[in-house]
């Protein structure tokens, strides 16, 4: 989603990203980005290209220059706070289920 | 606790580290995502393919959108519409894909109609006959899903999801085409001649074109296109972009469609068509690419008349987008400072949902 549309430029054509509630009790998912001047038109252009099957759907349409993303690859340290923690994984820990075979006891370090 | 770490300026990661990762992904058949480093040549490549791609979409909608007034029944015109709509849709969904390898559309736009990039030159051919519909449908589009379905596990991620959408729609349509082709061989010997020579028409265009140049073997004058095709087909496979050769997925559809065409009662202008029981596979003609190249050069009348027809839309279209434009500015204008504030959805989001 790497962007470089300009805010300034108010009512020329910007990109919008398209997100997709393919079902009841599902979270809206990224499915693609459209290109309108407006928050209204892209949500017409969103149904247009998106939903021309299957039951009514909820959409969200979002200004592609309004994401702030990050990915490890440019901030590896910013990501790092999930790595080599094994303790917060179930399976680390003794099972509930009787038998002492246990699968958290190797040690990840 | 984890201060130090957060607080750790990034490792420098050079150029070939970079490239090594790259591989790495590619060699766990990973999937590449906008934001990923990747090579330019890689880039290059799948530009080049997806606005192809996005390209013959949207000018494969004329030759059967043509027939959209003259459709035999209000079935027919309904299901036909749906389909060249679907058509327009993937290209949409094409060029949403390519706008992720930061171009904008609007850049592709213009890259076609100038003649810059290509789109598929079976799109070159005239729509004669109703049922040159059916047959496009049936050939051009069942070798499209031949040649899609394994781009569905491409390795760069927003191309591969464009073509899972894709695929799905396809489905129907060479479903519909074969319908189309069934009714006409059910009905008066008339019907049955139009649908044969629709086929006549569609056959070789879509065995030699929907699947690119030969990449594996070919004898004599296309040895070298041959050897040429071959070292990009490489290239695609080493990068995942595609998974088979040209020659293999061209097999492939002569196999699905020869049966068919037998249930159809239809024959196909190949005389060469026969099963090979060593092979497994059915036998073909060879495909004369010179001739075809001589014959089918971007300066056709057809050709010209696809781009011009193209270029014509997108400059009768220019008022609606300048109205389209004016409308937004003014909205702009109007709801400045206005914050919107939808209750579903986070403050940037504008939403709609069906039940309100």
């Amino acid at each position: 989603m790497s962007r470089t549309t300009s805010r300034t430029t108010e009512g020329a054509p910007a990109s919008w990203e398209v997100f997709l509630r393919p079902r009841r009790g599902l979270a809206h998912q990224h499915v693609g980005s459209v290109r309108a001047g407006d928050p209204d038109t892209a949500l017409s252009y969103a149904r247009d290209l998106y939903t021309r099957r299957g039951e009514p759907l909820s959409l969200w349409v979002v200004r592609s220059d309004a994401v702030h993303a990050a990915s490890p690859d440019e901030h590896d340290p910013f990501f790092a706070h999930a790595r080599h923690k094994p303790y917060r994984y179930p399976e680390q820990f003794a099972p509930l289920t009787g038998d002492s075979d246990a699968e958290g006891s190797d040690d990840d370090a | 606790m984890s201060a130090a770490l957060a607080g750790a300026a990034p490792a420098a990661v050079t150029e070939e580290e970079r490239a090594a990762r790259f591989e790495e992904l590619l060699g766990e058949g990973g999937t590449v995502e906008p934001r990923d480093w990747m090579p330019d040549g890689y880039r290059r490549m799948l530009l080049r393919q997806i606005a192809q791609h996005a390209h013959s979409e949207i000018i494969g909608m004329q030759p059967e959108g043509a027939w959209l007034t003259r459709a035999p029944s209000l079935h027919r015109k309904s299901v036909l519409i749906a389909k060249v709509q679907d058509e327009a849709g993937h290209g949409l969904y094409l060029y949403s894909a390519a706008e992720t390898l930061g171009v904008d559309r609007a850049e592709l736009l213009d890259a076609l109609h100038q003649g810059k990039q290509r789109y598929a030159a079976t799109f070159n051919h005239p729509a004669l006959t109703w049922a040159d519909t059916g047959a496009i449908a049936w050939l051009t589009d069942g070798a499209a899903v031949i040649n899609q379905a394994p781009l569905c596990r491409t390795s760069y991620g927003p191309y591969a999801r464009a073509m899972l959408r894709v695929c799905q729609e396809e489905a129907f349509h060479v479903r519909q085409g074969y319908d189309m082709m069934r009714a006409l061989c059910e009905g008066t010997p008339e019907q049955r001649q139009m649908a044969q020579d629709a086929v006549d028409r569609w056959w070789l265009p879509a065995v030699a074109l929907m699947f690119g140049p030969p990449d594996t073997v070919a004898g004599g004058a296309d040895e070298r296109t041959a050897a040429l095709g071959a070292a990009v087909s490489r290239r695609a496979m080493a990068w995942g972009i595609k998974h088979h050769t040209n020659d293999e997925l061209r097999q492939r559809f002569v196999d699905q469609c020869v049966p068919q065409a037998e249930r159809l009662g239809l024959t196909l202008p190949d005389p060469n068509i026969r099963w090979n029981e060593e092979r497994g596979h059915y036998d073909f003609g060879p495909i004369d690419w010179e001739v075809y190249r001589g014959a089918l050069g971007d300066d056709s009348a057809c050709a010209r008349q696809r781009l011009a027809h193209r270029t014509a839309a997108h400059e009768d279209g220019a008022w609606v987008r300048e109205a389209a434009a004016a409308h937004a500015a003014r909205e702009h204008a109007r709801t400045a400072g206005d914050a919107r504030t939808p209750e579903t959805a986070p403050d940037a989001a504008h939403t709609t949902e069906p039940a309100t």
